[in-house]
């Protein structure tokens, strides 16, 4: 069988980081936010990241619910200041290990000042933006991020705004580690976390993920697994890939794995070896 | 040992008081007329491991300040009408997760932006009604400049007795005025810490029902749980159970109310046998008590009633003053939001009476003695 050659996963444990009690979850069939965090989940294990220092923070929306279900320090705040809350957290107690769970509403929209404010400082935190290009928990209202033409039900007949994209406003912002991922490559999206995670500073990681039950269903996406499909074949380009390929066959797509990775002095470090040191004196 | 005196200006104080009471972090935005407090937090905090950060806006200082507070640090951040507004969401989000942390707010000239410079008192409904949703509320209006010390320590320790965020209103006058104080000595004010918990981490209810107030583990210290802005269960996670919803929400409102006495101060002066009773804060009870002061040589019956602490609202103290006053005058720097307040609590019982201004001055003790003297 072709499934037997496949090389298969390690059993993994997810129960070790899940609140098994608070399952299931709220997210709908068909989408990709879970997938998201069993990566996640995996890439954590690969850090061997202690549950105890572990602390996830978000805003509002379906991405946002993602603290609730793991057994960390766990934080759910209001819409777009999940990097606030986080800010202040990371500074007040530095041996924390920030991670961010945000949606490219809450983090371009309402969030916006606030992502380009942490990526410009570069604190020590993982940013996951879930990025469906969608207002799910609302009900399909048209984002930041929404292609133009998109039908959502603030956008009937089109969306006429042209779209964020989320790495080249990270990097531009200051982030030191941005990359792209998808709810598609799991493994890929593991090993993007695995090294995001290793990063000191800022890490930034947008995860292209879909949303059958309002993109989808809008825009005549019909299916998750559909959705699935457009996302391997028509959506994204590897990093490693895109320079060989000719033009026409990465025209219109996103490119997916680590786009920038530089080292710059992390914002508690630094406040510890600038302000503390020169205060202290 | 001899008291330290030192002349000193009230936002400096107020710095002055965070510091005496533990305060070990400072998120704020640059805004007139209250940046004196940040400016010296941050040269201060980071000598006695503290840490300050200026933050992008006036929300981020908020949210990085109830940040700050969960990681177990005691937390504050000082701001004025614009960005009291702005910060007032996320002021709601520390009322229903009970995070402790004090907000001053140096109240000036509004609506807008207003008279930046300009001394007000126009945020006094904003304090109690600011966010949505029914909320607890806790204000305190000191009116000195030994007064911001004092009371910035006490709206440390009232937060982090009761789990709730607490406002410091003063008006610009107080904020910028310097005046002779005492910088007390340790020891010489109470300084209260945060209950944490001593169960076992696997028992550990950051909202447990048992307690009026539930002990507050700090993040990344084996206590994992969860926090959020939505409805929830005593475990800290979100419920739609109806009668969970409803505990929660009346427990919140019920650990202040069912501590009034401890909350609310006042001071009172020449109200045994007051017939006209005046009621004012900050630095229009300044004027008042000059005021009071006169009318008394001319042997006019008049007392000061100035409420420290103006939310919870001095039900009972305004309540006995309307039955021994044939008046109750409330000159306040705003068009009437105490004077209702006073109107409420009086329900007939003596006339009530305000003197309002919003044209950026003070009321001065003219105004208030004119009016004095036309009950008397």
């Amino acid at each position: 069988m072709a499934v037997a050659k496949q090389k298969l996963s390690v059993p993994f444990d997810y129960d070790k980081y899940l609140r098994k009690d608070k399952l299931p979850h709220i997210w709908c069939p068909g989408c990709g936010h879970g997938i998201v965090l069993k990566s996640l989940l995996r890439a954590i294990d690969n850090k061997e990241l202690s549950k105890n220092d572990l602390c996830m923070v978000s805003g509002i929306g379906c991405s946002s619910r993602t603290p609730g279900y793991v057994d960390f320090n766990t934080l759910h705040t209001i819409h777009g200041r999940a990097f606030s809350f986080a800010t202040g957290l990371k500074l007040a107690k530095p041996s924390l290990k920030m991670i961010i769970a945000t949606g490219d509403g809450d983090a371009m929209a309402i969030g916006g000042n606030h992502f380009i404010h942490t990526c410009r400082r570069n604190i020590d935190m993982l940013i996951i933006v879930y990025s469906n290009a969608i207002y799910g928990m609302t009900g399909g209202q048209f984002s930041p991020t929404t292609p133009i033409g998109s039908i959502a039900t603030t956008s009937r007949y089109g969306n006429v705004e042209p779209p964020f994209d989320i790495c080249e406003m990270a990097k531009a912002a200051g982030a030191t580690f941005v990359a792209r991922g998808t709810a598609y490559h799991t493994q890929e999206l593991e090993r993007t976390f695995t090294e995001a995670l290793g990063h000191k500073g800022t890490a930034v990681v947008e995860v292209i993920d879909s949303c059958p039950i309002y993109f989808g269903r809008m825009n005549k996406q019909r299916g998750a697994s559909e959705m699935m499909e457009n996302i391997e074949k028509n959506g994204t380009v590897s990093v490693k890939q895109v320079d060989k390929l000719p033009a026409e066959k990465t025209e219109g797509k996103l490119v997916r794995g680590i786009l920038h990775r530089v080292e710059k002095p992390e914002y508690c470090e630094q406040y510890d070896k600038l302000i503390v040191a020169k205060a202290t004196k | 040992m001899a008291a330290k005196k030192k002349l000193m200006q009230g936002n400096e104080a107020c710095a002055e008081g965070a510091l005496y009471a533990g305060c070990k972090f400072y998120a704020g935005y640059p805004i007139t007329p209250s940046t004196e407090v940040a400016e010296i937090m941050s040269v201060e905090l980071p000598k006695r491991g503290g840490k300050f950060i200026q933050m992008e806006d006036e929300i981020a200082s908020m949210a990085a300040t109830i940040g700050g507070s969960l990681a177990g640090l005691k937390s504050l951040t000082a701001t004025s009408g614009p960005g009291f507004s702005l910060k007032q969401e996320a002021l709601g989000y520390a009322c229903l997760t009970e995070v402790p942390c004090v907000v001053i707010n140096v109240m000036r000239g509004g609506p807008s932006t207003g008279y930046p410079t300009g001394p007000s008192q126009s945020d006094i409904m904003q304090a109690k009604w600011g966010t949505h949703g029914d909320h607890p509320a806790i204000a305190l209006t000191p009116a000195y400049v030994q007064e911001i010390l004092d009371e910035t320590v006490r709206a440390f320790n009232l937060s982090e007795k009761y789990r709730t965020p607490v406002v410091v209103l003063y008006d610009e006058i107080v904020g910028h005025m310097r005046e002779p104080i005492t910088i007390p000595e340790p020891g010489d004010l109470e300084v209260i810490d945060r209950a944490k918990p001593d169960c076992d981490p696997e028992d550990y209810k950051p909202y447990d029902d048992k307690h009026l107030i539930a002990p507050l583990a700090p993040f990344g210290e084996g206590y994992r749980f969860h926090v959020t802005g939505l409805n929830h269960k005593e475990d800290g996670f979100p419920t739609n159970d109806s009668e969970m919803i409803d505990i929660n929400n009346r427990r919140i409102m019920q650990k202040i109310d069912d501590n009034i006495d401890d909350i609310c101060k006042n001071d009172e002066s020449n109200l045994e046998d007051a017939e006209i009773g005046i009621f004012a804060v900050g630095s229009t009870s300044r004027s008042a008590k000059f005021s009071v002061n006169a009318a008394r040589k001319k042997s006019i019956k008049a007392g000061l009633l100035r409420p420290l602490t103006i939310w919870p609202f001095p039900d009972k103290a305004v309540g006995e003053l309307a039955e021994k006053c044939k008046v109750i005058i409330v000159p306040e720097l705003n068009l009437g939001q105490m004077v209702n307040e006073v109107k409420r609590v009086a329900a007939g019982r003596c006339e009530v009476v305000g003197i309002h201004r919003v044209d950026g001055e003070p009321i001065k003790p003219a105004q208030i003695t004119e009016l004095i003297e036309k009950y008397s």
